[in-house]
C-alpha cells in the first residue's frame, strides 16, 4: 500500500522533510509510518496525528491511499 | 458562515462591514454581534518578538474551522459566523484572527464566539514561529485564556 506522509512546523524541521511517500505491505499504524519515515528520530510524546485531515490516535491502522500527518501542539489564534 | 485564510494584513472594521453588507443572510434579524480580535504582541515568554510566521495545514485547517463553525451553530441559536485567520509572515500590532458571531440576542453570540476562539486555539492546525533578535523560535504552547 502507498501512504502519503506530512510533517509540520518543528516536526518538519526535526525529521528533515515536509512530505514523503511510504510504500509498504500492511498492516501498519501511524506510529509504524513515523518509524519508516523518521528513522531514528523518536516521536515526541506530545505529537498530534491526523489521517485524511481528521485527528486520530497514533496506534490506529492506516489504509492504502491514506494521508498521515504528524505535527506538534497547535498555536494559532 | 465563512472561513477565510489570509496571507496579507486585513482591516477588521472593513471585513465586518463587508460581511454584514454583502454576505450575511440575517438582515433585520440580528440584535447582537460579538467579535474577538487576536492581535500579535511584541513580547512572549519574556523576550522581544519582532515578527512571526504562521504555518498551517492546507485542507485540514479550513476543514477544522468549518467543523467548529457548524458545531457552534448546532449548540447555540446563532445566525451566522465568520472566521478570518492570517497565515504567513505577520508583524506586531497586526490582527492574527477575527472571529465574529451574529445572533438575535447577546448570550448566544458571546457563548459561541468564546467557544470558537478557544476551539481554534486548542485544536486548529496553525503553528507560530517567532522571530527574536537572535533567531527563530517555534511557539510550543499557547498562553492560557
Amino acid at each position: 500500500m502507498s501512504i502519503t506522509v506530512k510533517f509540520f512546523a518543528s516536526l518538519r524541521e526535526r525529521v528533515g522533510h515536509s512530505e514523503a511517500v511510504v510504500d509498504a505491505a500492511g498492516p501498519l499504524t501511524a506510529r509504524d509510518i513515523w518509524a519508516r519515515v523518521a528513522g531514528t528520530q523518536p516521536m515526541p510524546p506530545n505529537t498530534l496525528v491526523a489521517v485524511n485531515l481528521e485527528y486520530t490516535a497514533v496506534d490506529r491502522p492506516v489504509r492504502d491511499g491514506d494521508e498521515v500527518a504528524f505535527f506538534p501542539p497547535v498555536t494559532g489564534g | 458562515m465563512a472561513v477565510e485564510l489570509r496571507s496579507e494584513i486585513f482591516d477588521v472594521g472593513a471585513e465586518l462591514r463587508r460581511y454584514q453588507d454583502a454576505v450575511l443572510r440575517a438582515r433585520g434579524k440580528y440584535g447582537a454581534t460579538v467579535t474577538f480580535i487576536g492581535t500579535m504582541r511584541d513580547f512572549n515568554e519574556g523576550d522581544a518578538v519582532q515578527g512571526m510566521t504562521l504555518e498551517y495545514y492546507p485542507g485540514m485547517t479550513e476543514k477544522h474551522l468549518h467543523a467548529i463553525s457548524d458545531e457552534a451553530r448546532r449548540r447555540w441559536d446563532v445566525l451566522d459566523t465568520l472566521i478570518i485567520h492570517r497565515v504567513g509572515k505577520i508583524l506586531p500590532d497586526e490582527p492574527i484572527v477575527l472571529v465574529a458571531v451574529w445572533s438575535a440576542h447577546r448570550a448566544a453570540a458571546f457563548d459561541a464566539c468564546r467557544y470558537l476562539i478557544e476551539e481554534l486555539k486548542t485544536r486548529a492546525p496553525f503553528w507560530k514561529q517567532e522571530r527574536l533578535p537572535d533567531g527563530m523560535r517555534w511557539v510550543e504552547h499557547n498562553t492560557p485564556p
